[in-house]
């Protein structure tokens, strides 16, 4: 091994800027899951008996699952009854401004840069807050609320429009999709609900931030995101967890439905803890996300940057349903040290003239793994769908591995499917390159893993594309030669 | 400026350079000649730090600094700018970010002021005008489907940019037409100035038409078997190297 690949490696072992955890008081129940478990959420969420049927059918179902084991990734039997299904953060009384925000609670979203005062919050971007398992905060409502839109927690919306809520929870997926999904829907506790009316387009940024606090605990968010008639959003989401020795597990349910003529752009930026540089502790992020797209002319777009989890399992997908409709996909996954992402996408074309594109850039570094899995179908009555995928995977050192594990099912002749898969590595010549220009070794890898990731980059929204070159920049601090 | 002292190189255990002793002085400009194989691009790459390169023996000492302890990085901060024969192309990277990037880097590892969006721009435009370089190369990925004359162009114009104190060109003129060639040797001439010395690699002669050396060595078998002024190259270029390489493997034989 060459000199300047050990300092790739050692040049990818860096901290965890968010690994503090706060000391907040919370309402933790008891480790383990069963039916009272179950009923217990949905009582201390007030909900009403059709949900509350609909969490245990869930848990009926699940309980008669198996965990998948096709994905390429590995890890010790996660047992169920040794995790914390609800943590709340101790609250006053009802909250009905800031003010009566615990400080404590304030102070952990300040340090981690998300300010919840609003004067002190980006112009142009709403936040919603999520600290374990409930919505502590959420900005800008009341100006949103003048439109017509509906953003805030999931339990609010359970409560103020459960017609929204039972119209479209499970529609696009079903509470027996698949093992996460299904133990999602029984212990769910919180997340966030947009709802944006006919013909509005969504006048800033929205953006939801999770936090994990609680040892212990699992988090279980839903989110649930319907764009009406010629309606359009955009939706940021960021996470974190504190450091810790423990795996802990964290399986969200994503659904998204645009009906005609809507657009539904959501972006992530995932940093979930991913353990440290031995593998030991992080999140296991099992992840369902599927977006429907119902309407004539609707389009949906998935753009993420994952850099943390110590798993990542996770496939945003769309359902090309109305005719016309696009579905896009744009990943950078990175995996470092010891982390494992098997992660891609579906793409499910149904409706007539559909058109998908797959954008997918791994990065693997340390000793990790990273797999590219994705799948395009296209269905019987979908004429001239279209789908362009492309899958590039790039290793830094020689103990990563990369894979692409692409699948196509094709039921109509007229489609056009085309894919395209690269695989490099950074080279020597073109560090050494930019290093004779002047540039740090650093600087040298940023500056080429930054144009790797180009693509993807460029379809975040600004503030966010910032972030995620600091954070892809921190991710792989001190990896490359 | 440059002293090399005995220099001796291996790439994979294989010894290349054998021993060479040259000094560069401010403003002047030496020609390094000499046939396929000889150890002229070996020479060029252990000077910009090349990792590959294992120096087995010898001393480079750099404006009063042993060059050798210092770092690719360094080196470039410290004025020496390798032109490369094959340009290395980096996707997803436009060629303004690039420059911005280094002319930066280098400005403020030197203790001057970065240079602001507008500064840059004009600084780009002025060199690039030098280099007749298309203008709009700046917004394409740094040499990706760049043609040979418009990498080469691209390497002159970030010398240009980043105002080595020495330079040194690698077969800068390989596959060159003679348009191009001239390109590269005006960029060259117009950055000549009594203290930016110059090392140019070069297989022929041709481009010392244009930019003229004021020493001319020879390196054949990893040594320097002949040194001379510009009259050497003529001569090389009269009767190739042949007549070198038998001197000196008779003198060898002896």
């Amino acid at each position: 091994m060459s000199e300047s690949m050990q300092t790739l490696e050692e040049h990818t072992r860096s901290d965890y800027k968010y690994g503090f955890t706060s000391d907040i008081e919370s309402e933790t129940i008891a480790k383990g899951l069963n039916e009272d478990v179950v009923r217990l959420i949905s009582r201390k969420k007030n909900e009403p008996e059709w949900l509350t049927e609909w969490r245990l059918k869930a848990f009926e179902h699940w309980k008669t699952m198996t965990e998948p084991k096709w994905p390429n990734v590995h890890y010790p039997p996660i047992d169920y009854q040794e995790i914390i299904y609800y943590s709340a953060p101790k609250k006053k009384e009802q909250l009905a401004s800031l003010d009566e925000v615990d400080p404590d609670l304030l102070e952990t979203f300040n340090k981690l840069g998300i300010p919840l005062e609003e004067q002190k919050l980006l112009a142009g971007v709403a936040v919603d807050a999520v600290l374990d398992s409930v919505s502590v905060k959420t900005t800008y409502k009341e100006k949103l609320a003048e439109l017509g839109i509906i953003f805030g927690s999931f339990s609010d919306a359970v409560q103020h429009h459960p017609e929204l809520i039972k119209k479209y929870l499970g529609s696009v997926v079903p509470a027996t999709d698949n093992y996460f999904a299904a133990l999602n829907s029984a212990v769910f506790s919180d997340g966030s609900f947009v709802y944006i009316p006919k013909g509005v387009r969504c006048p800033m940024e929205l953006s939801t931030y999770f936090r994990i606090n609680e040892r212990n605990t699992g988090q279980f968010e839903r989110t649930l995101i319907v764009a009406e008639e010629g309606s359009s959003v955009s939706y940021l989401e960021g996470c974190t967890a504190p450091m810790r020795d423990e795996n802990q597990l964290h399986a969200a349910v994503v659904e998204l439905i645009a009906l005609d003529d809507a657009t539904i752009k959501y972006s992530t930026v995932q940093n979930w803890y991913p353990g440290d540089k031995e593998g030991k502790g992080g999140i296991y992020n099992f992840v369902t996300k599927r977006g429907l797209c119902a309407g004539r002319n609707s389009k949906i777009t998935w753009t993420q940057v994952e850099t943390g989890s110590a798993i990542t399992w996770k496939y945003p997908s769309c359902v090309l349903k109305g005719d016309n409709s696009v579905g896009e996909f744009y990943s950078v996954a990175v995996t470092n040290n010891y982390q494992q992402a098997d992660t891609g996408t579906k793409m499910v074309h149904l409706g007539k003239n559909t058109r998908s594109t797959i954008i997918s850039k791994g990065i693997s570094a340390g000793f990790s793994n990273n797999s590219y899995r994705g799948l395009v179908k296209v269905g019987k009555k979908a004429e001239n769908a279209h789908n362009f995928s492309q899958c590039d995977s790039l290793l830094m050192g020689d103990k990563c591995g990369a894979h692409t594990f692409p699948y196509l099912e094709v039921e109509n002749n007229s489609a056009k499917v085309e894919h395209e898969a690269t695989t490099s590595k950074i080279g020597e010549d073109q560090l050494f390159y930019l290093m004779q220009r002047g540039l740090s070794e650093e600087d040298a890898v940023n500056m080429i893993v930054n144009g790797y990731c180009k693509e993807v980059f460029n379809e975040l929204p600004m503030e966010f594309a910032v972030e995620a070159q600091k954070l892809l920049a921190i991710s792989l601090e001190g990896s490359v030669g | 400026m440059l002293i090399i002292k005995n220099l001796k190189v291996a790439v994979e255990e294989k010894e290349i350079l054998r021993g060479i002793n040259l000094e560069v002085k401010p403003g002047e400009v030496h020609a390094i000649m000499g046939p396929n194989g000889s150890g002229k691009s070996t020479l060029a790459n252990v000077l910009a730090g090349r990792e590959d390169y294992e120096v087995t023996d010898g001393a480079i000492q750099y404006q009063g600094h042993d060059l050798l302890e210092m770092e690719v990085d360094e080196r470039a901060q410290a004025g020496i700018f390798l032109a490369f024969q094959y340009p290395v192309e980096i996707p997803g990277v436009s060629t303004a970010t690039f420059l911005k990037s280094t002319v930066n880097a280098v400005r403020k590892a030197q203790g001057k002021e970065e240079l602001n969006a507008v500064q840059m721009l004009k600084l780009m435009r002025d060199k690039i005008k030098m280099v007749g370089m298309d203008e709009r190369l700046l917004q394409r990925s740094l040499n990706e489907g760049f043609s040979g004359g418009e990498k080469k162009r691209s390497e002159m114009l970030q010398m240009a940019l980043l105002e080595p104190k020495l330079g040194i060109l690698d077969e800068t003129d390989s596959g060159l037409d003679i348009d191009a060639l001239r390109i590269v040797a005006e960029a060259v001439n117009q950055l000549r100035s009594p203290d930016r010395s110059f090392i140019i690699v070069t297989h022929y002669q041709r481009l010392l038409d244009y930019i003229v050396p004021d020493f001319v060595h020879v390196l054949y078998n990893g040594r320097i078997v002949k040194s001379g002024d510009k009259n050497l190259a003529l001569q090389l270029e009269d009767k190739g190297y042949d007549w070198i390489k038998e001197e000196v493997d008779s003198l060898t034989a002896m």
